[in-house]
C-alpha cells in the first residue's frame, strides 16, 4: 500500500532571496528602491542644510516682487514695475512664439527638403545633401551665432537710412525696413478704433491710427465665426455628396463667408496699412521682428529641419515600392502619387520622431542667450535670478515650466498619432 | 553660461556641504590656490594679457589677498564670471571672493547673503553715444537703443531713469563687456551703458576712442567693491583688512618701492604695526605677521595699483577724484590698524 505524502514543505531560507528567481526579482527592485529613496533623501537633506548654512530660505515669493527691469520684446503689457512673475510670463510667452513658428518653419523646410532629397533630378537631390549634412553637423549654437553676427553686422543701421543720400533705402516701396536692429513690416492700424483712447497721429498730419487690442478682438471673432460657417457648408456637400454621389461647388460659397464679413468689419474700423519710418533714434510704428528673434528662429527651424528632412526621407522610403506603381498604373502622376499615396501612409513612420524633434527644438530654445533673446531662461532663469539670489526656486520652476510644455507637445503629437495610425481590428 | 547657472544651483544643492560656511580659510590654504572671481574681460579691471596672464584692477585685489593668505601673489585661480553668474558662482563655493566691479547693495548685502568687505571703486552708471550721434545729454535718448548687460544694477538704474524722465529706449540685453563692445561698434544700439570706469575702460580699447563720447549724466551711485559669502566672518575679515591694508599703506606712503626698508622698524608705529615689526595683528587674522607686507608687495598699494592699471598715464586714464585718499579730498579711507 502506498501512501501519499505531501512534497515536503520548504522552509524560506534568507538566501533563497538571491538565488532563487521566484524572489531574486523582487529583491533587486526593494534594494533598488532603497537606494533610490535614501539617495533622494539625502539630497534634499543636503540642499536644505546647505540652504541654512547660506542663510537662505527656500520661498516663491520673489515672483511677487517688482522685477525693476525692462524686456524689450513683449506680447503682453508689461514694464518695469510689474513682478518677477509677470516678467516669467513675459518670458514664457516669447520662448512659446520662437518654439512654434520654429516648429512651423522646421516642418515646412523638413518636409520639402526630405521630398526633394529623393528627387531623381541629381542636382537637387545633391544640393538637399548638402543642406541636411551641413546643418546637422554643425553645432546649433554656432548657427544661431553665424546668422545673428551677419545680421549684427552685415544689414545697414538704422542711420543708414537717414539723409538726402541714404546709403540704404527700404524694400518692397518703401514699405519694409531691413536694418541690423531688426526688421520693420507693415502693420494694421484702425482710424476707426473701437479701443479709441489709443488713437495718435504717428507722422505730423497722418491720420490718426491705433493700434486697437479690441479690434483684433473683433477681427478674430468674426473670422472664427466664418470658420464655422465655413466647416458647416463643407459638412452638408459632404452629407449631399453620400446621399447623391455629386458633390455641390462649395468654393465660392466658402470664400464669400470667409471674406465678405472681414471686409466689412475691416472697413467699418477703418483698418488701414501703417508703414514703419525712420523717427529719432530708430524706425517707428511697424512691427518691429527683432534680429535676436530671426535670427533664432532661422537657426532652430534651418537645424531640425535637416533633422526632420531625414525623418521624412525615412517615412517615404519606407512605404512599399509596389504602392507608387500601383498609383501609376491607376494613372495617378507623380506629384498626386506622393501627395495623395505616399505622404499620408508615410505620416505613420514619420510622426513618433516628429514628435522628439518637435521637442528638441523647444528646448533648444533657450539657446536664446546667445543673442539676448528675451525668453523665460533669460527673464525667470536669468535676470530675476541674479537680481534676487533665488537660484534654486527659479532653475525649479525653469525645469518644470520645461517639463510641463515638452509633456504638453508630446501629448498633443500622441493625440494626432493615434489619430492618423492603422486603426486595427 | 547656462551651464555654470546650472551646475551653480546644483553645486548649492548638493556639493557644498560645510565649505560654504565656515572655514574658507583653511579651505584656500589646503587648496594652495584662491578662486577669484573676476570679469570675463574689462581691460584696465580684469583680463588677460598677450600671455594668458590675468591683470587688472580687481585682479590685484585677488592677488594682495592669494599673497597675504598664501604667501604667494600668484596662486590665484581666475574664474571669468557675468553679470548673472557671479553670484551663483560666489554662493555655491565655487569661488571664495569675488572682485568683479560688484554694486555694493542693501539687498546683495542682506538678502542675497553676502557681505562687502569696502569699497575700491566709486562709480557711477554713465552712457557711451558715437560722437556723430549728435547727442549732448542723456535727457535727448528717447527712443534710443540701449546696449546693457543683464543681471547688472545698472539695468535696474538704467529703467528707472528712462522712467523718472518719461523717455522711452529698446533695451538690447548681453552678457559680457566684450559683446557689448562688438554690439555697440555695429551700430546694433545707440548708446552703451555702464560704470563710467567701466565705459572708458571700454573706450580705451577701441581703435578710434576719440569718435565716441561719455555723456554728461552720471545716474547712478555705484559703489564697487570685493564681496565674499555671508556667514565666514574670519574670511571677510582678511578682505576686508587686505583692502584696507592696500589703502592705509598710500596714506602712510609705503609703496612697493620702499617696503623692504620700511619693514626694517620705522619710528611710526603705525607702519610697524602694519608691517608686522610691532604688534600681533598677523595672528589675530590668523594669518603670519608679514600678511600686509606680502599683500602690498604683491602689486604695490592702492594708489599704485591704480596708476598702474587705470590710472592717468594709462589709455583709459581715470582721474583719481572720488577714488582719490581721504586726505586729497577723495573717499577712500582705511580705518586704523590697531
Amino acid at each position: 500500500m502506498s501512501t501519499l505524502s505531501d512534497a515536503p514543505k520548504q522552509s524560506f531560507r534568507l538566501s533563497q532571496l538571491i538565488y532563487d528567481t521566484r524572489y531574486r526579482s523582487i529583491t533587486i527592485q526593494v534594494i533598488a528602491l532603497i537606494l533610490i529613496v535614501v539617495g533622494l533623501g539625502w539630497l534634499v537633506n543636503n540642499t536644505i542644510s546647505n540652504l541654512e548654512a547660506l542663510g537662505k530660505s527656500f520661498s516663491f515669493s520673489f515672483l511677487s516682487q517688482p522685477a525693476g527691469y525692462d524686456i524689450n520684446q513683449m506680447l503682453i503689457e508689461y514694464n518695469n514695475q510689474m513682478t518677477h512673475g509677470r516678467a516669467a510670463l513675459v518670458g514664457i510667452l516669447n520662448t512659446l512664439l520662437v518654439a512654434f513658428l520654429g516648429c512651423v518653419a522646421a516642418t515646412f523646410i523638413g518636409v520639402i527638403a526630405g521630398v526633394l532629397r529623393l528627387s531623381k533630378n541629381w542636382v537637387v537631390s545633391r544640393l538637399m545633401a548638402v543642406y541636411v549634412e551641413g546643418f546637422r553637423n554643425v553645432p546649433l549654437l554656432l548657427w544661431i551665432i553665424l546668422i545673428f553676427a551677419f545680421m549684427s553686422e552685415g544689414l545697414p543701421q538704422p542711420s543708414d537710412f537717414r539723409g538726402s543720400t541714404p546709403v540704404a533705402s527700404m524694400s518692397l516701396s518703401d514699405s519694409v525696413a531691413i536694418t541690423n536692429r531688426g526688421t520693420y513690416v507693415p502693420r494694421i492700424g484702425f482710424t476707426n478704433s473701437l479701443s479709441g483712447n489709443e488713437v495718435v497721429a504717428a507722422q505730423e498730419g497722418a491720420t490718426p491710427v491705433s493700434s486697437g487690442r479690441v479690434d483684433w478682438l473683433v477681427i478674430y471673432g468674426v473670422l472664427a465665426v466664418s470658420l464655422v460657417a465655413i466647416s458647416f457648408v463643407n459638412r452638408s456637400a459632404t452629407a449631399k455628396q453620400l446621399a447623391t454621389g455629386i458633390r455641390p461647388s462649395t468654393i465660392w460659397k466658402n470664400l464669400a463667408i470667409f471674406f465678405v464679413p472681414l471686409a466689412i468689419v475691416l472697413f467699418s474700423l477703418g483698418a488701414t496699412i501703417v508703414q514703419p519710418f525712420l523717427k529719432g533714434f530708430n524706425f517707428t510704428e511697424g512691427v518691429h521682428i527683432r534680429n535676436s528673434l530671426m535670427a533664432l528662429w532661422l537657426a532652430l527651424s534651418l537645424y531640425t529641419g535637416a533633422f526632420i528632412a531625414e525623418i521624412v526621407r525615412a517615412g517615404i522610403l519606407a512605404i512599399s515600392k509596389g504602392q507608387s506603381e500601383a498609383a501609376s498604373a491607376l494613372g495617378l502622376r507623380p506629384r498626386r502619387t506622393m501627395s495623395l499615396v505616399i505622404l499620408p501612409q508615410a505620416m505613420r513612420v514619420i510622426i513618433p520622431p516628429l514628435i522628439s524633434q518637435y521637442l528638441n527644438l523647444t528646448k533648444n530654445s533657450s539657446l536664446a542667450l546667445a543673442v539676448g533673446y528675451m525668453d523665460v531662461r533669460a527673464t525667470l532663469g536669468g535676470i530675476s535670478i541674479a537680481q534676487t539670489g533665488r537660484e534654486l526656486e527659479g532653475i525649479m520652476l525653469l525645469g518644470a515650466f520645461y517639463l510641463t510644455l515638452s509633456l504638453l507637445i508630446s501629448g498633443g503629437m500622441n493625440y494626432y498619432n493615434n489619430s492618423t495610425k492603422l486603426k486595427e481590428r | 553660461m547656462n551651464k555654470s547657472v546650472l551646475l551653480g544651483a546644483l553645486t548649492v544643492a548638493s556639493l557644498s556641504a560645510g565649505v560654504a560656511v565656515a572655514g574658507t580659510l583653511d579651505d584656500v590654504q589646503a587648496r594652495g590656490t584662491l578662486n577669484c572671481g573676476v570679469t570675463t574681460g574689462l581691460i584696465g579691471f580684469a583680463a588677460p594679457d598677450a600671455n594668458g596672464v590675468w591683470e587688472g584692477f580687481d585682479v590685484d585685489f585677488c592677488r594682495a589677498v592669494a599673497a597675504a593668505v598664501l604667501g604667494d601673489s600668484t596662486a590665484v585661480q581666475f574664474v571669468p564670471t557675468t553679470g548673472q553668474t557671479r553670484f551663483t558662482a560666489l554662493a555655491s563655493g565655487e569661488i571664495d571672493l569675488l572682485a568683479r566691479n560688484t554694486t555694493w547693495t542693501f539687498s546683495r548685502d542682506v538678502d542675497l547673503k553676502f557681505e562687502f568687505v569696502g569699497v575700491n571703486y566709486y562709480d557711477g552708471q554713465g552712457f557711451m553715444v558715437p560722437r556723430e550721434l549728435g547727442v549732448s545729454s542723456a535727457k535727448d535718448l528717447d527712443g534710443a537703443t540701449v546696449c546693457i548687460q543683464t543681471g547688472t544694477t545698472t539695468e535696474l538704474n538704467l529703467a528707472d531713469y528712462f522712467r523718472a524722465n518719461n523717455i522711452s529706449y529698446e533695451p538690447v540685453p548681453i552678457e559680457t563687456n566684450a559683446e557689448g563692445q562688438q554690439q555697440y561698434l555695429a551700430g546694433a544700439c545707440d548708446v552703451y551703458t555702464t560704470d563710467a570706469s567701466g565705459l572708458a575702460a571700454t573706450r580705451a580699447s577701441f581703435e578710434a576712442p576719440a569718435d565716441h563720447v561719455l555723456l554728461p549724466e552720471i545716474i547712478s551711485k555705484e559703489p564697487l567693491g570685493p564681496l565674499v559669502r555671508h556667514g565666514d566672518n574670519e574670511w571677510a575679515d582678511i578682505a576686508r583688512w587686505t583692502l584696507n591694508a592696500l589703502i592705509s599703506a598710500e596714506e602712510l606712503g609705503v609703496t612697493s618701492a620702499n617696503i623692504a626698508e620700511l619693514s626694517a622698524g620705522t619710528n611710526n608705529p603705525e607702519i610697524n604695526r602694519l608691517l608686522g615689526t610691532e604688534g600681533e595683528l598677523g595672528a589675530m587674522l590668523a594669518l603670519s605677521a608679514d600678511w600686509a607686507k606680502s599683500a602690498i608687495m604683491a602689486g604695490g598699494n592702492y594708489g599704485e595699483i591704480f596708476e598702474r592699471n587705470i590710472g592717468e598715464s594709462t589709455p583709459i586714464g581715470l582721474a583719481r577724484g572720488l577714488n582719490a585718499q581721504w586726505t586729497e579730498g577723495g573717499l577712500i579711507y582705511s580705518p586704523p590698524f590697531r
